[in-house]
């Protein structure tokens, strides 16, 4: 029987993975911590922030959660860091800076 | 006891593939494998066969066509030749690695350039590391007999890998010659429906195919392909034992023939074999130990028989229908001589590359090749080891 993506690791053997790496299940990506490529980090202000929503349909990834209308704090498990939401904030409430941390 | 028919290679493939009734064929025409998918679409035109016959408008979207159908669970089948094989280079590895055992029909023909119709083995060889099973037929009844068993070999749970049926362009392929075809019913029984365990289809079990695997993956994903290759050595074996059965026609991994006192040897693919086995018939009337080994399978490579086979030969002229450019010989000597090298007594070995883009390949070439290597076994030297038969100089 073929594991599950979520049970297959780094230290799994070339015997126990599925047949051609074939995924059997949805929403693997939630496996994957894709945030550790960031080398450059947004922040969010959130007084600065009208709540205009431009930022959400830019970001190519799910890294601006909305909550009853409203842009929450940036999802950093999955923010790449690519500066597309601080490019088109007109309020400048989205700060662009070398991410030193690494926090996810 | 079968029906007796005559036929060219490309008619015998397409009658298998009636036969068989495949799920999809997605093909382009290329010569001189053009015939194939030519005479399967009549049969659908017909109504003869149930198969969805995709026409596309590039051997790379037919590769993409069987690989897109084979993951959601049919059996899917092609035909090619020379730069539409080498068109699909790319998805021939992604059918491969995502363990699609897709059947192909190769008809080899020259790669260009210089542009060029005819037979050698340029395109095959140059997939060979793909992944795929490589079966090689010396005639019409081999091609067809290599295509009904190639999906059981392929299908098997223990390989799932493409396999290709390879014959030779415009000798196998379009010279029609006497051919003994097993019952449709027969052919149905043993090839078998194609039932993968999980397929994109299957709605109890959502699956993704072809993903990306990073560097913490990717050698695992390869090691597990390698070992596909190896389990199907055995499969090829147990496949071959139930065609016997069924057709009284034997086949493994290489014919030997006139091997078993033999001092002299080539090792030969293809339709050359025989030609090259009249040459070594008329050279035994006149009382020489010559014989030859045919190889069928080429992927998985089957080294330690071989090997085996070999030993005890005291010279060897391996036959590259195809260059490699390695400036030491061409692609099957390099295996084969490898092949030699742990064993405690090997025979002295040469490689001749020959019949490039059609040459045409006569007993008396064979019969040259043969003298060469009585005068490598008295001299005991091999001399130069990359020569050309047949060039002029």
């Amino acid at each position: 029987m073929s594991l599950k993506a979520k049970d297959i690791n780094e230290n799994t053997s070339w015997k126990d993975l599925t047949l051609g790496c074939a995924i059997f299940e949805p929403m693997t990506s939630a496996a994957v911590n894709t945030g550790n490529w960031r080398t450059m980090k947004p922040s969010f202000n959130e007084e600065k922030c009208k709540q205009c929503l431009l930022c959400v349909p830019v970001c190519p990834d799910c890294a601006i959660p909305v909550k009853d209308g409203k842009r929450t704090d940036f999802d950093f498990y999955f923010c790449k860091g690519c500066g597309i939401c601080y490019k088109v904030c007109p309020f400048g409430a989205i700060e662009f800076k070398i991410d030193d941390k690494k926090e996810v | 006891m079968g029906i007796r028919e005559r036929l060219s290679g490309n008619e015998a493939i397409a009658i298998a593939f009636k036969q068989i009734n495949p799920d999809v064929m997605g093909a382009f025409p290329i010569t001189p494998s053009t015939e194939i998918p030519q005479y399967f679409s009549q049969y659908v035109a017909n109504g003869e066969v149930d198969t969805e016959f995709i026409a596309v408008e590039s051997e790379h979207s037919a590769m993409s066509t069987c690989i897109g159908a084979s993951a959601a669970g049919a059996r899917a089948v092609t035909a090619t030749s020379s730069a539409g094989l080498a068109l699909m280079w790319e998805l021939l590895s992604v059918a491969a690695s995502a363990r699609l055992p897709i059947t192909l029909a190769c008809v080899n023909r020259a790669l260009t350039g210089p542009i060029n119709i005819n037979c050698d083995h340029s395109d095959s060889m140059g997939a060979r590391d793909t992944g795929w099973i490589q079966l090689y037929s010396e005639n019409n009844q081999e091609a067809y007999d290599n295509m009904l068993q190639a999906m059981r070999i392929g299908e098997n749970s223990k390989v799932m890998l493409p396999v290709m049926v390879c014959q030779d362009g415009f000798i196998t392929s379009h010279a029609i010659e006497n051919i003994e075809l097993l019952e449709t019913e027969k052919v149905k029984d043993f090839v078998g429906e194609y039932r993968p365990e999980n397929y994109l289809l299957k709605k109890e079990n959502p699956v993704s195919v072809g993903a990306y695997a990073t560097a913490a993956y990717y050698i695992e994903a390869k090691r597990a392909q390698a070992q596909a290759m190896i389990n199907a050595k055995e499969v090829i074996l147990e496949v071959a034992a139930e065609f016997e059965k069924v057709t009284g026609r034997k086949y493994g991994f290489f014919e030997e023939y006139m091997m078993e006192d033999a001092e002299e040897a080539i090792v030969v693919i293809g339709s050359t074999a025989g030609t090259a086995k009249e040459a070594v018939r008329i050279m035994r009337e006149e009382g020489k130990k010559v014989g030859l080994i045919k190889i069928r399978v080429l992927r998985p490579f089957p080294m330690k028989e071989l090997a085996a086979a070999l030993s005890h030969v005291k010279s060897v002229a391996v036959m590259d229908k195809a260059e490699s450019f390695s400036a030491c010989g061409g692609p099957l000597f390099a295996e084969v001589r490898s092949a030699l090298y742990d064993c405690k007594t090997r025979p002295l070995m040469i490689n001749y590359i020959y019949g490039l883009g059609g040459r045409d390949v006569t007993v008396e070439n064979i019969q040259y090749a043969f003298e060469s290597l009585k005068e490598i076994k008295t001299s005991g030297e091999a001399g130069e080891t990359y020569r050309y038969l047949g060039v002029r100089e």
